[in-house]
């Protein structure tokens, strides 16, 4: 406590004390005035206007959620639609007993457990007034049993909701993509968007593909309806009424057919292919073997089919074209040979004398090239169209593997791609630097070697190696890949045109383009490593086999197919470009275990190309007397792969 | 016999107050009996919330405001313990940190604050009395920041806003310059579009959402629209007890806690609404004439702080219901139903009470 001496002080104190006390008593005043002022307003001024909307009883906003955009074919073929279901729906707050009501309801209807757990979460997710589906996929008669007892359950209601189909079912599963119920990570990144209010009534969205990556075209803008309901929560009027937006429906590349051509040749094969027009970049096939029903998302997959799918060796969950990453193998000799050209390394009429195999300068171990004994004479051009792995080795080494991965790199090897679906992975392009980082070791003389001709560390992705080759084809210039060509609202009716555009673009002296396509071309021509593939073709094709190592193999070991379990077996690889003079179409195929890229790719990739060329099937191609087919270039370093 | 002893139990309550409180926590067990869809379940364990009240009132008031004085240092400190205690180890509900688990039971320091920041205001500035400086009130402000930032982080802006006005009412009833004040408020409105830069888009849409609810109606805008819907269709002598349609029928958004208020208004009208206005603005006249004729710095200052922090929650929530003043968790004193804040409250009337009924001994 203060002394008292200072009471002149206290009082003088005491005095401003009262004049802040007295201040603060009228702003309170004036703060309550405000408050009384407001509600004067409210509840004199404004009552009228109030009461009619409390009145005749009670007002709710329904959301109306719009149509989600369709998916078609370049040739206007539905892949993707909506159609009408039957749901039964409960609003909680309007039933007297929840748990009595569903019991009840059960013997009309079949509720399964899985239908209780499901309409428990939703519940728990949304305001007890808004109705939450308990059974969907009613069928006629049920629906029309409920509809005659409906008076027994206040609250319980049959519906009408438009559901996600998939007529062409598993045909193109990766590229579309499929919706499913929202849960609650999406619901997170829907309120990190602020797009949490467009999703009010909205049970799905897009999960994966193309339904994922064009979410916002697709959904549209949700509508609502200020209705008038009675005290047992029936609509009775509707006050005013925004109408939804619907989404806009996309026009894809694809052509359905040509998908389907394409899926149906892999046969029992697991593997990928891609097919792009190197003009613009429009994905013209896009298959990932085996597929699935995408259908079977769209409601929760059930327990046992997650089980089947999730669980197969095949792995038909996995996007292949845009997840699958393989060891490129000779399919990535004519990069490789781009590379040397360019930077000078080899310049015609360069040529090496192949003895069946490659050395490193004092060391014994030996390279061995596929066709024991050697090619012979073998100059740059012969080396694609014959696959000479021994002029690669020595390519590699004089090129070094710094400038290699460089110069490959504007091929788009270990870049995603930039397609318009998400996950995709960016392959492996190595170097010394990422083996230090990633491995803690230093990088040897032998992997530059091995990585000419597309084995040691590199993985690609189909789509990258289609890519690249339609950039090739296209003399360096790079479009953007793109599936999608045009977005069209779906009231207006008008489309916009999606842009196509170059993203990248090397710039390659014509006369080293031309040669590394000549020795492409040779490939399908008698004496090529695909001569079948040529064989009978009405247009010329530009191409290049590849196979690549599954397990390695020690030196002096044979690959001899028959002796490796299946799944051990190389991967066929090929990647071709026709008509050679005037590219229309790159394709990229991988084989998962096919063997050789000539017998197994070649002829899937001819399919293709005859269909979007000369708009027929293929025939069955003509046996060509070729060389025996050469087995992968076994790959072996001094140490041992890392795989 | 009985009589006596009844009168030396009350003789530390002020007899006013004391009737204007139970006057309204009556009124409030009403609304709640309607808000709650006629439950009497939770009428009574809210009418056992209200005896827990009145025993920590009475309490309070038996204490003496010297003994009050002597602790409010140590209890700002273990607040402040416990306030870091929540911030690094605080239990999450609700994506809010606000709890603190000990073993025994779960604390909100955010509570213990509640009293414990104007306490030591108080004490501060009655020492320094009689050589206030400049200094002093920065001092001052920031022993305040301090826990209010910790709060803002829970983040539980409702109650970080009333422990804010409660310190900043202490610093101004301690004769903080008016020009100062003024000073601050006009660069405060100058710096507005700089604050509104800074702001999350979530708290902009909070504020956006203020002037046009209709932008997301059944998003943020819900609260208020609905509010708004049952105060304007009560008119002047309201629906009748129960009989408020947008509450009865499920509409009002937590309705028996912090839009309690959107029930009264429309079941009980303009009339109620006047009523139950006069009647906070009662106890806020009596809290300002017990501060008025309180006898040292401290007791002024704290029941000063006291009175217009309980005047503040009122506005608060009222504003935020009648949809003048943005959505910020905050209940309506006296009549929304929960026991925390209700303690808390009573702890601070009983308070007044003690500065009340001890001046004369304090005299002696």
């Amino acid at each position: 406590m203060p002394p008292r001496t200072e009471f002149k002080n206290y009082q003088h104190e005491q005095y401003h004390f009262r004049w802040r006390l007295g201040f603060a008593a009228v702003l309170a005043l004036i703060c309550f005035g405000v408050l009384a002022a407001r509600f004067a307003y409210l509840q004199v001024l404004r009552y009228d206007y109030y009461q009619t909307i409390a009145e005749s009883n009670r007002i709710s906003l329904v959301p109306i959620v719009p149509n989600r955009g369709l998916i078609l074919d370049r040739n206007g073929v539905l892949l993707a639609h909506n159609f009408f279901v039957y749901t039964l729906e409960v609003t909680p707050s309007k039933t007297n007993n929840l748990e009595q009501t569903i019991n009840e309801v059960g013997k009309l209807v079949e509720i399964t457990e899985l239908d209780r757990k499901r309409f428990k979460k939703l519940r728990e997710q949304g305001h007890s007034f808004e109705s939450v589906p308990l059974r969907t996929h009613l069928t006629e008669v049920e629906a029309a049993r409920f509809a005659v007892n409906r008076y027994r359950f206040p609250g319980v209601e049959i519906k009408s909701r438009l559901f996600r189909h998939y007529p062409l079912g598993s045909l193109g599963a990766h590229l579309m993509g499929y919706i499913g119920r929202i849960n609650d990570s999406d619901m997170k990144s829907l309120e990190a968007a602020d797009d949490l209010s467009n999703y009010k009534g909205s049970d799905h969205i897009g999960k994966s593909g193309l339904e994922e990556y064009y979410e916002h075209n697709l959904h549209g803008i949700t509508g609502f309806q200020q209705v008038e309901i009675d005290a047992d929560g029936h609509a009775v009027r509707v006050l005013s009424s925004t109408p939804p937006v619907p989404g806009d429906n996309l026009i894809l590349s694809i052509d359905s057919k040509l998908q389907d051509i394409a899926e149906k040749a892999f046969g029992e094969y697991r593997g990928a292919l891609v097919a792009i027009n190197p003009t613009n970049g429009e994905v013209l096939a896009f298959v990932s073997q085996p597929s699935y029903d995408p259908n079977l998302f769209v409601d929760g997959i059930d327990a046992e089919n997650w089980k089947i799918l999730n669980d197969s060796l095949d792995k038909p969950l996995i996007n292949r074209p845009l997840r699958g990453i393989y060891p490129p193998g000779s399919t990535f000799k004519p990069f490789v040979a781009m590379a040397g050209l360019e930077a000078g390394v080899r310049t015609p009429p360069f040529s090496i004398s192949d003895p069946g195999y490659y050395a490193l300068p004092g060391s014994t171990h030996h390279y061995r090239d596929w066709k024991p004994g050697g090619h012979g004479q073998v100059d740059i051009r012969r080396a694609i169209t014959i696959s000479c792995d021994t002029f690669f080795y020595g390519l590699a080494m004089d090129l070094g593997i710094e400038r290699l991965a460089s110069f490959v790199s504007h091929f788009g090897f270990g870049k995603k791609s930039g397609i318009d679906i998400h996950g995709e992975i960016p392959g492996l392009l190595a170097t010394p630097d990422w083996k230090w980082k990633r491995w803690k070791q230093k990088w040897y003389a032998g992997e530059t070697v091995i990585t000419g001709i597309g084995q040691g560390y590199t993985l690609v992705t189909p789509m990258q190696l289609a890519q690249a080759t339609a950039m090739l084809a296209n003399n360096g210039v790079a479009m953007r890949p793109h599936l999608v060509t045009s977005i069209q609202e779906s009231g207006s009716g008008v489309s916009r045109p999606m842009p196509i555009s170059s993203v990248d673009h090397i710039a390659l002296k014509p006369e080293n383009t031309t040669l590394v396509k000549l020795g492409m071309m040779d490939v399908t021509r008698p004496g090529g490593t695909a001569a079948s593939v040529g064989a009978g073709s009405s247009y010329l094709i530009a191409a290049k086999t590849g196979t690549a190592q599954v397990v390695g193999f020690k030196q002096n070991e044979k690959y001899n197919a028959k002796n490796v379990d299946e799944r051990h077996r190389d991967h066929a690889l090929f990647i071709a470009y026709a008509p050679a003079e005037d590219p229309k179409i790159a394709v990229a195929v991988i084989v998962e275990n096919g063997g050789h890229g000539g017998s197994v790719a070649g002829p899937i990739a001819r399919k293709v190309m005859d269909y979007y060329l000369l708009g027929k099937v293929a025939l069955p191609p003509i046996p060509v007397v070729t060389p025996a087919p050469p087995p992968a270039a076994p790959a072996i370093t001094e140490e041992p792969l890392n795989d | 016999m009985i009589r006596d002893l009844l009168t030396r139990a009350g003789s530390h309550l002020d007899h006013f107050l004391m009737g204007m409180l139970m006057f309204t926590l009556l009124i409030g067990l009403f609304v709640l009996y309607s808000a709650s869809g006629q439950s009497f379940d939770k009428v009574g364990s809210q009418l056992v919330n209200i005896l827990a009240a009145f025993a920590v009132l009475w309490v309070a008031a038996n204490i003496p405001p010297q003994h009050l004085e002597r602790i409010a240092v140590p209890l700002y400190i273990l607040g402040l313990i416990l306030l870091i205690g929540v911030t690094l180890f605080g239990e999450v509900s609700h994506g809010a940190r606000r709890w603190l688990s000990l073993g025994v039971g779960r604390v909100q320091p955010s509570e213990l604050m509640r009293i414990a920041v104007p306490m030591l205001l108080a004490w501060y500035f009655a020492r320094r009395e009689a050589s206030l400086r400049l200094l002093d009130y920065a001092v001052g402000a920031l022993l305040l920041a301090v826990p209010v930032a910790l709060i803002v982080k829970q983040p539980d802006l409702g109650t970080a806003i009333l422990i804010a006005s409660s310190g900043f009412f202490v610093l101004f009833f301690a004769g903080l310059s008016v020009r100062l004040l003024l000073g601050i408020a006009l660069t405060g409105g100058a710096l507005a579009p700089v604050l509104w830069s800074f702001m999350h888009d979530y708290q902009r849409k909070r504020i956006e959402i203020l002037f046009d609810p209709y932008q997301d109606p059944l998003g943020a805008g819900y609260h208020t629209i609905q509010a708004s819907i049952a105060l304007g269709s009560g008119g002047i002598a309201g629906k009748g007890w129960l009989h408020g349609t947008q509450a009865q029928l499920d509409f009002l958004p937590e309705r028996t806690t912090d839009f309690i208020f959107a029930v009264f208004g429309e079941e009980f009208g303009l009339l109620g609404i006047l009523l139950l206005l006069v009647l906070f603005g009662l106890i806020i006249a009596r809290g300002l004439v017990i501060a008025s004729e309180a006898q040292n710095t401290f007791c002024r200052l704290l029941a000063g702080s006291i009175t217009l922090t309980f005047f503040t929650y009122v506005f608060v929530n009222i504003g935020m219901v009648s949809g003048i003043l943005p959505v910020v968790g905050v209940p309506l004193p006296l009549i929304s139903y929960g026991g925390t804040s209700l303690v808390t409250l009573m702890l601070g009337f009983g308070i007044l009470m003690s500065i009340q009924t001890h001046k004369k001994l304090m005299t002696s």
